[in-house]
Order: C-alpha cells, then structure tokens, then sequence
C-alpha cells in the first residue's frame, strides 16, 4: 500500500459523497419503487476511533455497513480503506449456525478464508472463548446457550477474523436491558485492549455516548448525515459515566437534533 | 387470626402434586391393534364368514408362517425390496442433482421449475403401464416406476430446503469473503437437510406403493406379482400374509428414515432436549 500524503496513515475509511438508492419493481409492469437509503454520506474514521451510527429506522444505517461490505453496491461515491478493508461484522441476530458448535462457530471465517494455519487458528478460538467467558460452552451447540451468551459468540466469532475495522449493526438491539449495560461494558473492554477501528449502529442514544469517540447522527427520507457529535468524556469509560451532566448534555444534544430533524419533514 | 395456630400438624400444606405418568403411545395403539384383531377373529369365526372373503388373523399368521418357511414369500419380498431400495436410490440421487441445478442456475431455474409443477399434475401411477411396455417385465421397469413416484416429493422439498437458508446468515458467510460454493456448503445445504428429510419420508412410503404398482402392471415375480397370483387363487390369506410383509418394509424404511434424521439433523427444534429456561 502506498502512503499517499495526508488521509491515508491514519484512516481507516473514508467515504467520499457516497449514494445508494434501492429500485425495486412491485411487479414486472408495475411502477418502480424508489427509496435513496443514502444520499451524499460523507464520512472518515480514523484508525481506532469508535464511531456511532444513530438515527430512527429507515434512515440508512444498515445500508452503509452493507456499502462498506460490498455486501451491496454503492450507485455512487467513493469508499477509500486507508489500512486493510478486512472487516469484521457483527449482527443484531447471533446468526450462530446451529449445526456447529460454539468452538466451530468461531471458525467459520477460518474455514472459508484459511487466513491462519488450523492450529493457530485453534489457539486462536481458544484465547476468544477465555476471553468472552465461554470457556465451558467450547463444545456446545448454540441451541444451548442463552441469548448474550450467543451474542458474545457472535462478535468473537466477528473478531477472530481480525478485522482492520469491526463493523456492529445494533448487536445489543435483541438483548434484554441488564445483559445490553454488560455486553457494552464488555465491548469496551475488549475495544481498549487492542483499540480496533469500530463502526456501530445503535437505537440507544446513551449507549451511543457511552461507547464511542463521534456519534453521527443520521435522518431518514433520504438517508443522511445531520451531524458528527464528538463525545470529549475521557475514557476509560463505565457506567457510572451516565450520570454526569456532561454525558446528559451530549445525550440532549443529539436528542433535540434527532427531534427537529424529525419535526422538519 | 388466632395466636396459638404454630401448631405445624395444622398447617396445610398443598396436597403434594403426583407426577402423571403418561401411557406411552405404542402401547396405547397396541392394545387397539390387540382389539381390533381379536374382534376379527371373534366375528370371521362367529358369522363363519367364507375364508375367500375374510380370512381370520389366525388364517393369515399361518399362511405367513408356511410362506416364509417354504422361502417363497422371502424370495418375493426380497425381489421387491430391491426394486424399492433402488428405486428409491435412483429418485434421491436424480432430485437431489435436480434441485442443486435448478437452485445454482436462475436460466435452469426459469426453464426447468414450470416443468416440474406441470409433470407434478400428471398421476405418475399411469406411467407404469408405459414403462413395462419399454423396458419390459423384469426389474428395471418395476425400478423406474418407483423412482419417477418418488422423484417429485423429494425434488420439492429438496429445492424448497436449498432455497430455505436465511439471506441474512447468507451475508454473514459473504461478509467473511464467502463464496456462491462456501455459502452452499457452510449454509444452504445444512439448512435443507430438515426438508430434504422429510420429504424422504414421504419418499420411502410412495417407493413401496411405486413397486407393487409396477409389478401390478406386469411381472414374474415380487409381492405385487404374489398379491395378483392369489388374488386369482382366492387364496386371500395369502394376499393379507402379503399385506403384512408390505406394512412391515414400509414401517421399516420409514424407521430407518426417522433414526437418520435424529442423528444427522440433530440440531432441528423439532427433537432438541427441552432444556431449563432461568
Ligand atoms: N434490499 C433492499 N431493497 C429495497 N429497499 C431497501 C433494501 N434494504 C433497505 N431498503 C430501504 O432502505 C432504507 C434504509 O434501510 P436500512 O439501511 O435498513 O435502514 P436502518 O438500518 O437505518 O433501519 C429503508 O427505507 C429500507 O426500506
Ligand atoms: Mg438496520
């Protein structure tokens, strides 16, 4: 990779006036149905930030972690991967397959890239199980776990791939209240051991401020960006944070610009 | 409320709940089986009803009994446990080598699925009379009659099953660099296997109706051939004796079929170990 002056060294992506629009045909005469999921995302992250993605639903989240994938075509813009363009993704179902075991699960990335030798990758599995406290379910099938557990396998399971960039599309959206507070404590955790580039889709405006160093806060009908928040807490963070009038104050913030966004259509 | 109730032998208690215990479902069906027989007997001997017509339980478990120790019926059982077991073989391989193209090739898909729903119209018992005519009496038309009845179940719920993987475990796979070969390996084929297994089930049951047909239409031997044979004797405990042999390699196949998908498909809801919810 060549080190082009400026962006390049320390940004992980960038995207650049990126668009995509969804047409799709209620029938094969029928009138084409437009939706602009994105339109003029601009958006650099730097290597290591953790960056949130806010915003109602329908407003393009999804999409953009999908563009970033290549899981679906852009219909314009430019996306620019400073480092790797590994990524690894998290989803808001587990997603786990159930005829594998835990262990297995976890090397389903390994088995389709061969990245690693098989023993590495073994070691690797390990190290994840102990670290996500599932050092007992190693030979279990996912069928046996509860859901944060399975949700701890999954974003495992997202970074034995080793990603440049960890890509969670509201990971801890089907978790009850408790196990959510836990599993974002954990990913902090885990985020500040080896400071990973993380993209992450939340519905939760105080996880959003919790977790991360921008929130960008985006608004439907087309999707895009309103606002880039920064969150100047300093880290490490815990839940105690919540309470201070700074994190409220960020919290508000981006509450009455999702509300008049929202008043102005 | 009294002060001095502390008295414990006062105290009641709930009347401590006996667990029920269920009657298990084979022994229940087996004494209607056992009822339902004697009540056979009893009205075949008590109205002397002609043997020719109805011949009492006692009457078929003896021509069972004779038919199997003279070999006879052994050796016509085991010419239609072949036709059925290659029949049904044939079917698995062509469904399941049909189902893998119509769902890899969307020009396939567009070509050959109308197809397959149109032929599904045609009742595929009326082919057999054709394919004696072809391939005449021996084994092969008994064979191919099997595999065409059994064909459709198994090519539907095979390409049913292929197309049953969630889109969204699908971008999993491909998020991780998953290729159209990967995705169908890691993914689509363990996601159809429940499906492909039930319709081997439906599968197995049609092959044994598929064999009796074809040797029904025109053969030397087989159970459907003895069926014929005895049914032009009136030597109808003979033809139940028959009956009973069929029954039993249809429960045996869809046994085995059962026993495969507890042990292969072990994953699905349907037979997962209820498991204590905190
Ligand atoms: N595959 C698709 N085909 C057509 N429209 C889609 C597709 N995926 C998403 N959309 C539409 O694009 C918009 C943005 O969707 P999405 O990115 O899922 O939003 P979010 O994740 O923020 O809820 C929505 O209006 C949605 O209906
Ligand atoms: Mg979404």
């Amino acid at each position: 990779m060549t080190e082009t002056v400026g962006t390049t060294v320390d940004t992980a992506v960038e995207l650049r006036h990126v668009y995509k629009r969804y047409t799709t045909r209620r029938s094969k005469r029928g009138a084409a149905r437009v939706v602009d999921a994105l339109h003029d995302v601009s958006l650099s992250v730097a290597r290591g930030e953790f960056v949130s993605i806010v915003g109602p639903s329908g407003c393009g989240k999804s999409t953009l972690l999908k563009v970033l994938l290549g899981l679906t075509k852009r219909t314009a813009g430019e996306v620019d991967f400073g480092g790797g363009s590994r990524m690894g993704m998290v989803f808001q179902q587990p997603l786990l397959l159930p005829w594998r075991t835990v262990t297995k699960n976890l090397l389903i990335a390994q088995d389709i890239n061969h990245r690693l030798s098989d023993r590495e990758a073994r070691e690797r599995a390990e190290a994840m199980l102990s670290m996500l406290g599932l050092e007992e379910f190693a030979d279990r099938y996912p069928g046996e776990l509860s859901g944060g557990m399975q949700q701890r396998v999954g974003i495992g399971r997202a970074l034995m791939h080793d990603p440049e960039i960890l890509l969670m599309d509201e990971p801890f959206g089907a978790l009850d209240a408790m196990t959510r507070d836990q599993m974002g404590m954990d990913l902090l955790n885990i985020w500040e051991r080896d400071r990973k580039t993380v993209l992450f889709v939340t519905h939760s405006i105080p996880e959003s401020v919790l977790l991360s160093d921008r929130v960008v806060v985006m608004t439907p009908r087309p999707g895009r960006i309103a606002e880039v928040i920064d969150v100047d807490l300093p880290r490490p963070r815990g839940l105690e944070n919540i309470n201070t009038p700074e994190f409220g104050a960020i919290v508000r913030r981006i509450r009455v610009l999702l509300n008049s966004e929202n008043s102005a259509h | 409320m009294s002060t001095a109730s502390l008295d414990v032998e006062h105290v009641h208690e709930p009347p401590a709940e006996r667990p029920r215990r269920e009657v298990p479902g084979f022994v229940l069906s087996g004494g209607v089986l056992v009822v339902v027989l004697a009540v056979w007997q009893f009205v075949v001997r008590a109205f002397d009803v002609p043997i020719v017509l109805v011949p009492a339980p006692t009457d078929v478990l003896s021509s069972l009994v004779d038919g199997l120790s003279d070999g006879s019926l052994l050796e016509h059982a085991w010419v239609t446990l072949q036709e059925i077991l290659l029949g049904f073989g044939l079917a698995v391989a062509a469904a399941l080598l049909c189902a893998f193209l119509v769902t890899q090739s969307r020009v396939l898909d567009k070509a050959l699925f109308p197809l397959v729903v149109m032929t599904q119209t045609i009742p595929k018992v009326a082919m057999a009379p054709l394919l004696v005519v072809w391939f005449g009496t021996e084994m092969t038309s008994k064979v191919l009659t099997t595999a065409l009845i059994a064909f459709f179940p198994l090519l539907i719920n095979a390409i049913l099953g292929l197309r049953s993987a969630d889109p969204d475990q699908i971008d999993m796979l491909r998020s991780f660099g998953a290729s159209r070969m990967h995705v169908l390996r890691h993914l689509q084929v363990p996601s159809a296997l429940p499906h492909i297994f039930a319709g081997l089930d439906v599968a197995v049951v049609l092959s044994v109706t598929g064999a009796i047909v074809a040797e029904f239409v025109g053969a030397t031997a087989g159970l459907g051939y003895v069926i014929q044979a005895t049914n032009f004797t009136l030597d109808v405990s003979r033809t139940f004796a028959v009956l009973v042999i069929l029954s039993a390699i249809g429960l045996a196949l869809h046994a085995l079929v059962v026993l495969c998908n507890r042990k292969i498909v072990f994953w699905s809801a349907e037979h997962r170990p209820v498991t204590e919810q905190a």
